[in-house]
């Protein structure tokens, strides 16, 4: 008797899973908006953003929530290149925004948008240095000095080629000792204390409360353009491009200036 | 490590006459509901074996001779030194063990070399002096093989050899032919025992067979129950059996009873008597072998003077002869002939009588 | 005991016993596993940018890499065996309060994230760290960024693979060698390099083998607590990782070399040692 129990258990398992495959294949399929629409469990937006967008967009979510009752934002914050790989590999996504204009424009070229990509903030960079300031950094040109510690952002990563683009406009040739993988493990060993300074974004010094910031001229030359917008595979394209709609609206704006952005 | 000489390696060894010489130990040791409180002596050149069932404490005090098990109370004295807290390799003591132990990353001559190297020797010399003691054991042509390509003959002797190698004054066998096959078993039984002979280190082995006991050792100390019921020549263990183990390890029966002249009462409440043909009194042993023993469906006409009617419980084959089990006053053994079960057609149950005669029955005090 | 001799050389072959045939019940998860296993290497071959594979291999980035992988990940095994032998002999053969608490403290690097650790070891080792404060103040040496802390990152999550695999050996093996060797006059070191060791050489081996594996594939504790440089502290994962960024191409090129070199290392060692004993 125990033996059935035990099939019929695996049994249901079996049968859930492919259920889950089945709903997970529909999901990428798209649907009839005003078939879903009739469904309030349904009614979700799935907004998939660069993890620098984490804290403005989880608030606007809220926002946008409130005025379109019944509406749920779902979000998946991750690096703007990973994401982009999910999205070309079928993942569900109703909304795309990148931290880079170059990741935007592959996920165009791969016919993943549905119109054209538009820039709502734009970031810049700042050198973070921990509280303390161990080292007497105020300018970029100090930077270059060989006893000082360094962490960049890896050029392959949107902040690396920032800095690079910043440093470039300054004549300023610096050997960190560090690509750091995206802005937030640059940050980390800033905020440790295990580099004497590194070159990181006005937001994530806002966040961050543990580091200080110094602003350079030549980061207006290497500043971060933000691009959203609607996918090709969208379940719910209307409500998205409400979504795109409120980013840049006036509340949009009030979050990101709270945050650090540049709106534009 | 004091050195000792090899058999031809001249001097007769440090204390090898003194009064001291040799093993003087009293073993005690608590495991929790086990206690073992032996006591063991073995001369120089001396083979004594210990002799007991499973669960007897025999392997407990070979390894705490050996060093691999503390005492709780009681003392090891080897050659007049005190070793009761040396720690197993300061002891001059060497060890044979039931499976051999033999390390199976080395040679046949890198094991036997392996107790030298410990002592300090230098690779060469060590590995000199293990050729030597391979080639005393006849097994140069195996120097070279490793411990799984011997058979177990001669994993046997390069464990001698090892053991020997380290010259000990005290060598110790665990089982030494329990890991060998029947018919291995009387060949390197006999080979065994002329190599312990030749050796003058005192020598305790322990056994559950008492052949090998009988066949090897010089003095037979059996245990039971972690402690000694009786010690003494083989001949004398065989002959005078002190309790039920031994005499049935040895195939007598044996019974302890109160004589009165030519008569011994034993069985207790049952009363039963042997007769005896020599005088002893007070407390004996009487003993007699089972072939002694004569069966018959019908009471006999002669009168031999033991005569007991029994039950048969149980007939087992035994050699070329059939054991029959009796009981009834007490427990008897009788070995008859095949051909006598099957005339008397005697099955299981059945009542008979039996008899022995008085000049078969041995009577020695308790 | 008695040995069988060999057939003759010419009936081996007719009257070998033909196996019976494997029960299915074991065969059809078998099969399902290892095609899990390899489906995705099969994957990885199908995007390989096969036409220019050959340029992309000459990079000297992709060089560097692999060569600071390499040394790095067998370092990182060697100091791995050094600490992580005796650290199995004390839990498998040695009895002290605590025992049980220390062996699953050994195990904590399987189950923290690597990125985690990486942190951890930057708390405790880094230039402000617990003991990295005084190693800059008394020596002059921090260890963040330097080879030497690739090789510490990958020590610390490789080496539980080897003290599991050792200290299972320990217990497994039978320990009455280890007496036969104290009767012989072995102290108890001597009794663990010629005696315990031996006995426990494959267990060092497969542990030494996972270790180094792990140290190989190693990516977050490194990227974390060594950082990430060309040629300084940028090791094969990290290159992978960072190629993903921008090329996909470029990271499947990268995983395959890593993966290339990386079987023909351990299938030469299987047949060198692990065949062997």
């Amino acid at each position: 008797m125990g033996e059935g129990r035990s099939v019929g258990r695996t049994r249901r398992a079996a049968a859930g899973a492919a259920a889950g495959l089945l709903l997970a294949a529909a999901a990428c399929a798209p649907v009839e908006e005003g078939a879903a629409g009739t469904d309030p469990a349904r009614r979700a937006l799935t907004v998939f953003a660069a993890a620098s967008l984490t804290g403005t967009f989880e608030e606007l979510g809220g926002r946008f929530e409130e005025r379109h009752p019944g509406t749920r934002v779902r979000f998946n914050f991750a690096g703007s290149s990973q994401l982009a790989d999910h999205i070309a590999a079928g993942a569900p996504a109703d909304v795309f925004a990148s931290a880079d204009t170059r990741t935007m424009d592959r996920v165009e070229d791969e016919g993943g948008t549905a119109g054209d990509a538009v820039v709502f903030v734009r970031n810049t960079l700042r050198i973070a240095v921990p509280a303390d300031n161990p080292a007497g950094i105020d300018s970029l040109a100090d930077l270059a000095d060989p006893g000082v510690k360094v962490a960049l952002c890896a050029e392959e990563v949107p902040c690396g080629a920032a800095a690079a683009r910043a440093l470039e406009a300054a004549g300023v040739e610096v050997t960190p000792v560090s690509r750091e993988r995206d802005v937030k493990a640059a940050l980390t060993k800033t905020e440790l204390g295990e580099v004497d300074a590194a070159l990181v974004y006005r937001t994530d010094i806002r966040a961050s409360g543990e580091v200080a910031g110094i602003a350079f001229p030549e980061a207006e030359q290497a500043a971060n353009d933000y691009p959203i917008a609607v996918l090709k595979g969208a379940d719910r394209p209307g409500l998205a491009r409400e979504w795109v709609a409120f980013v840049r609206s006036e509340d949009g704006d009030e979050v990101f200036d709270g945050a650090g952005f540049t709106t534009v | 490590m004091t050195v000792r000489a090899g058999r031809d390696g001249g001097a007769g060894g440090d204390g090898g006459a003194g009064p001291d010489a040799g093993l003087d130990a009293r073993l005690a040791v608590d495991r929790g509901a086990f206690r073992l409180d032996a006591g063991l002596r073995a001369r120089p050149g001396e083979v004594v074996a210990v002799l007991g069932p499973n669960g007897s404490g025999k392997s407990t005090a070979l390894r705490a001779l050996a060093g691999l098990e503390s005492l709780s109370a009681g003392r090891i004295v080897l050659d007049g030194c005190d070793i009761t807290v040396v720690p197993a390799e300061r002891r001059p003591v060497g060890m044979v063990f039931q499976d051999y132990l033999l390390f199976g990353h080395l040679s046949a001559l890198d094991n036997v070399a392996f107790g030298p190297r410990c002592a300090g020797a230098k690779r060469a010399e060590a590995r000199a002096q293990a050729a030597e003691l391979l080639e005393r054991m006849g097994l140069a042509e195996h120097a070279s093989a490793r411990p799984r390509a011997l058979s177990g003959g001669q994993a046997q002797r390069v464990a001698l050899a090892r053991a020997l190698a380290v010259r000990p004054r005290l060598l110790l066998l665990d089982e030494p032919l329990a890991a060998l096959d029947v018919h291995a078993r009387a060949s390197v039984r006999s080979e065994l025992r002329r190599r312990l002979a030749e050796l003058d280190c005192a020598t305790v082995l322990v056994t559950h067979d008492p052949l090998d006991a009988m066949v090897l050792a010089d003095r037979i100390t059996v245990l039971e129950s972690g402690r000694v019921v009786q010690e003494g020549p083989p001949g004398e263990v065989a002959q005078h059996p002190r309790t039920g183990y031994v005499a049935r390890l040895v195939g007598l029966n044996l019974y302890r009873g109160t004589a009165r002249g030519a008569r011994v009462a034993v069985g207790g409440a049952a009363q039963a008597e042997v007769f005896v043909s020599e005088q002893c009194a007070g407390e004996v042993f009487v003993a007699f072998p089972p072939r002694a023993v004569a069966l018959y469906r019908e009471r006999p006409d002669g009168t031999p003077r033991n005569l007991w009617r029994l039950r048969i419980d149980g007939v087992e084959r035994f050699g070329d002869q059939v054991r029959v089990h009796l009981d009834g006053h007490f427990p008897l053994l009788a070995d008859i002939t095949p051909e006598a079960l099957a005339d008397m057609r005697l099955s299981g149950g059945m009542r008979v009588w039996a008899a022995v005669k008085a000049t078969e029955v041995r009577c020695y005090p308790a | 005991m008695a040995r069988v001799s060999p057939p003759s050389e010419p009936a081996a072959g007719r009257l070998r016993v033909r196996a019976g045939r494997s029960p299915w019940p074991l065969l059809v998860p078998a099969l399902a596993g290892l095609a899990f296993l390899v489906l995705p290497f099969a994957g990885l071959l199908a995007r390989a940018p096969w036409s220019t594979l050959g340029t992309r291999l000459l990079m000297p980035e992709v060089r560097g890499a692999l060569w600071l992988s390499l040394t790095t990940a067998t370092a990182a095994t060697g100091v791995a065996v050094l600490l992580g032998v005796p650290l199995a002999w004390l839990l498998a053969r040695t009895e002290f309060p605590g025992r049980r608490l220390v062996r699953a403290l050994v195990t904590v690097p399987l189950v923290i994230p690597p990125v985690v650790g990486g942190v951890a070891l930057l708390l405790a080792l880094g230039r402000r760290g617990l003991v990295g404060r005084y190693l800059d103040a008394w020596f002059g040496l921090t260890l963040p960024f330097t080879p030497a802390a690739v090789v510490i990152a990958q020590v610390f999550v490789a080496m539980p693979f080897l003290v599991i695999s050792v200290e299972g050996a320990l217990r497994g093996a039978d320990r009455r060698y280890e007496e036969a060797a104290a009767t012989l006059g072995a102290s108890r070191a001597v009794v663990f390099r010629r005696v315990t060791l031996p006995m426990v050489g494959p267990g060092v081996v497969a542990g030494a083998v996972l270790a180094w594996a792990r140290a190989l594939g190693e990516f977050g504790a490194t990227i974390t607590f060594a950082g990430n440089f060309p040629g300084r502290t940028q090791t094969m994962p990290l290159a992978v990782y960072l190629a993903m960024q921008q090329s996909p191409e470029s990271a499947i090129v990268l995983s395959l070399v890593l993966l290339a070199v990386s079987l023909v290392i351990l299938v030469a060692l299987r047949d060198r040692w692990v065949g062997a004993l």
